[in-house]
């Protein structure tokens, strides 16, 4: 077996590890969550009756590791289980099944991540290599300085700025990105523009600093020195020489920063009234609507494995050593 | 004919749109009313004429994932707003506060035990049904099955049984007397829907729905047969749950929105600043509580707890938690806006000395602990602390403990482990309602588990006497005396009624009465409001 293959089988084994720990604790920290969801979504209204109704309803009176096994079970299959909320003892059940909660959600988040990554990604990767090239000047100091200053802001007031200069002050972009399934895809980007906006200016200071370290770390090298002796010219030693060897770097960061867009953009979405997954799971917690919960945390924690595991095959494939070995 | 019977007959023509505002002001400028008077009098007019028409957009600071059409678990403004918009009740408060029939055309009692309602003809659902008396049964059985999980279940308790009598008129028969049963069938819990189909959206309301997103927006477009006159002026509908509050206002002064509720009252100052918006507010029944446990000491005792109620700054708790968006309160949940407000009792107001005294007689030492966290009420730990300042200058020592907000409900409030803490009360349109809400002995909500001193069983009597009085002086007189007992002997203390603020766009034009009884004019405005 080529020796690349093995190594990227025997991450995936390690990520689907990673994956079932992952479950484990999943299941164990929402088994620790205080109040109870009939109580939650009875508010003050729960008496006594309806909520033990309702546990009774859910199966939440069975011990927690006949519904782990159920659960994973049916996660295995594609199967997220169904929602708490629209249960109904009286009448018909309305409860929705949590991958039709998730699935819309979890499309517009991946919209708007990816909309970022288009902006982000070739971005940080121009302004990291040009400030690696002009190392120490003017123009260096001026990337570093205003990226350095977005990523210090917390996002809401990175968001707050950009809504008070592009749709108060001068009404360019809308403050409201409440697309929905109908929205056409032009609509869609100019609704989605503010919160791409608001986390390119909150990513792109880690990838392009992580882009000029590794170059600037390697230009160190002796075979650096060598090329240049060689006479190779600057732009030509960074991007022949110096770049190959720096994509594993470049690239689990960029992973990391696309997994955040995924997983970690609750406030955003919260300040744009953005429909994304992170808002969902939010509001789940708030109503203990557990399933939904657990889909959302897995299908983080999918995310977080997947991206690192391409960034890992980038690492390995990028790399002559683990290319070609002896 | 005078004067003035011919402008008033002209503006009704003007009104009904007989006539163009050019011949209007033409014949008022005929009567000898000035030309700028005339013009502002045809703006006046203009404007408080409903017109039809446009696309109205709400952004509303309630909403989740877990809200449904069926309105047996409507629990937030949210989803009492999108409920008003497709559904209809039996009778409905007013935007005056009165109450008015509504998909009944009359109701009547003899007894105040046996109610019949004469159900209007020729309503149709937006399925094309006809409604007749078996939707309104299957409605209201839909929230009294034995296994019902409807917060309006405690509600209805009090139905014996409840029958149809031929195809429009449905016969409740109570358990006890109880005069203000026309008010309880308001409740926005209890909406009449088909036959078979209590979860699907279908109602006889002014929107028909068209899309529902849980937890972030429903849109619904004009019921062309809506059986009500002069109501559902907009084209279409958008309500949208924006729970950010800076979000909101800044939909509101990008033009993204025309309306919005909850106001963030820290900047209500700078928000009142732009031109384009106006910002409203009404004191209705909502009020912030914190009631003491009388089943834990030391709060069975009677001087403490008066000792309590003398040591509050009611008016700085209004100005510095609701920066003067309310009233104060008197120790009891009775607001203005009720019909039978005791307004004879004296005010309670800060008094050092009096709170000294009871402290004393109560032989009470040490600290006495009030659990408060902001889920109760924005700002409840502030008035919190502001309380146990205030309290130290009687001599007493309140230590605040500040809880976690999540599972408040279930762990803090009307609960042993804690005698006394913060709540909220959205209050109830009549006094009896708010009573057996709260206070009754046979609540499970009587957070104050105030139920067996003499004041308690007197009061106890007294509401089940007025509730079956249909005479309204004696009525009076008995919510008089009840409202009197919980200000003095009861556990609860009720320091300030908090006003609603909303803000709407000047493009919207409302009636010159908005109503109290819940946020966003009785939370009816998207059938009460139009584009001016």
């Amino acid at each position: 077996m080529h020796p690349v293959l093995k190594t990227v089988l025997g991450r995936l084994g390690l990520g689907l590890a990673t994956l079932f720990i992952v479950s484990i604790i999943i299941f164990s920290a929402i088994e620790m969550l205080p109040g109870d969801f009939g109580q939650a979504i009875l508010g003050q209204a729960a008496t006594e009756e309806t909520v033990a109704a309702f546990r009774r309803e859910l199966g939440l009176d069975e011990p927690p590791y006949i519904r782990y096994l159920q659960w994973v079970g049916g996660a295995i299959q594609g199967d997220l289980g169904t929602s708490f909320s629209g249960r109904n003892a009286s009448g018909t059940d309305r409860s929705r099944e949590v991958i039709d909660l998730i699935a819309p959600r979890l499309w517009n988040t991946l919209f708007l991540a990816s909309v970022t990554a288009i902006i982000a990604v070739p971005v940080s990767l121009f302004l990291g290599i040009t400030s690696a090239l002009y190392r120490n000047t003017v123009y260096d100091r001026t990337i570093n300085t205003t990226t350095l200053t977005t990523i210090s802001f917390p996002e809401f007031f990175v968001a707050y700025i950009l809504i008070l200069l592009l749709a108060s002050l001068y009404p360019v972009f809308p403050s409201l990105a409440n697309v929905d399934a109908s929205t056409p895809l032009n609509e869609r980007l100019y609704r989605s523009a503010l919160p791409a906006f608001t986390l390119t200016l909150v990513i792109v200071a880690h990838m392009m600093r992580m882009t000029r370290a590794a170059i600037i770390n390697l230009l160190a090298s002796p075979y650096i020195q060598m090329a240049r002796l060689s006479g190779a010219s600057q732009t030509e030693v960074i991007l022949k020489h110096a770049l190959p060897n720096a994509w594993a770097p470049i690239a689990t960061v960029i992973a990391f920063n696309l997994a955040y867009l995924v997983v970690g953009v609750v406030v955003v979405e919260v300040v744009f009234v953005y429909p994304g997954v992170g808002q969902l799971m939010v509001d789940a917690v708030t109503s203990r609507d557990i399933p939904v919960v657990q889909g959302c945390a897995l299908i983080f924690a999918v995310t977080y494995i997947l991206l690192n595991l391409i960034a890992d095959i980038i690492g390995i494939i990028t790399n002559p050593r683990l290319l070609h070995p002896k | 004919m005078s004067k003035l019977e011919y402008r008033a007959i002209q503006e009704l023509k003007y009104k009904s749109g007989q006539i163009d505002r050019r011949t209007f002001v033409r014949s008022l400028l005929a009567t000898g009313v000035a030309l700028p008077s005339a013009l502002s009098l045809a703006g006046q007019v203009a404007a408080a004429t409903p017109k039809s028409g446009g696309r109205y957009r709400m952004g509303l600071g309630h909403g989740s994932t877990t809200d449904t059409l069926d309105s047996a678990t409507s629990e937030n403004h949210f989803t009492l707003v999108n409920g008003y918009t497709f559904g209809n009740h039996l009778t409905e408060v007013s935007n005056t506060g009165e109450l008015i029939p509504e998909l009944a055309e009359s109701f009547e009692s003899d007894d105040a035990q046996k109610w019949v309602f004469n159900l209007r003809q020729g309503v149709e659902f937006h399925n094309g049904k006809t409604m007749t008396s078996e939707d309104v049964v299957a409605s209201y059985n839909h929230h009294m099955g034995e296994d019902s999980t409807s917060a309006a279940k405690g509600l209805l308790t009090q139905v014996k049984s409840l029958k149809a009598d031929g195809k429009n008129k449905v016969i409740f028969e109570l358990e006890n007397p109880n005069a203000d049963f026309p008010f309880i069938v308001s409740d926005y819990h209890i909406s009449i829907r088909p036959a078979g189909d209590m979860a699907s959206g279908v109602g006889t309301g002014g929107y028909i729905l068209q899309s529902f997103e849980p937890g972030v927006k429903s849109v619904l477009k004009k019921n062309p047969n809506y059986w009500k006159e002069g109501a559902a002026h907009f084209d279409e509908v958008e309500l949208l749950s924006i729970i950010d509050p800076t979000a909101r206002q800044n939909a509101l002064t990008s033009g993204d929105i025309d309306a919005m509720d909850r106001v963030d009252l820290k900047t209500v100052n700078l928000f009142k600043r732009n031109k384009d918006i106006y910002i409203w507010d009404a004191t209705g029944t909502a009020h912030y509580t914190f009631p003491m446990r009388l089943s834990v000491a030391p709060f069975d005792n009677y001087d403490l707890r008066m000792a309590l109620k003398w040591s509050i700054k009611r008016q700085e708790l209004v100005d510095k938690i609701l920066l003067g968006y309310g009233a104060i309160g008197n120790d009891h949940p009775i607001s203005t806006a009720n019909r039978y407000h005791n307004s004879d009792l004296p005010q309670r107001e800060f008094d050092a000395d009096k709170a000294a005294y009871h402290y004393k007689k109560s032989g009470h030492s040490g600290k006495i602990p009030l659990s408060a966290a902001d889920a109760a009420f924005a700002g409840a730990v502030d008035a919190a602390q502001l309380m146990a300042a205030s309290a130290a200058e009687a001599g007493m020592e309140i230590e605040v403990i500040r809880e976690p907000k999540d599972g408040y409900w279930s762990n803090v409030w009307n609960n042993d482990a804690k005698g006394w803490c913060a709540c909220y009360w959205g209050g109830r349109p009549t006094e009896d309602w708010m009573f057996s809400a709260a206070y009754t002995d046979d609540t499970e909500w009587n957070d104050t588990a105030w139920k067996t001193t003499d004041s308690a069983v007197k009061f106890n009597k007294l509401v089940k006497e007025a509730r079956a009085e249909l005479n309204d002086t004696k009525r009076r007189e008995l919510y008089y005396e009840c409202q009197r007992l919980i200000y003095d002997d009861g556990g609860t203390i009720c320091p300030i009624f908090n006003s609603y603020v909303s803000a709407n766009s000047k493009a919207i034009a409302t009636d010159e009465n908005i109503a109290a009884n819940w946020d966003s004019d009785g939370a009816k405005c998207v059938e009460r409001w139009w584009f001016a």
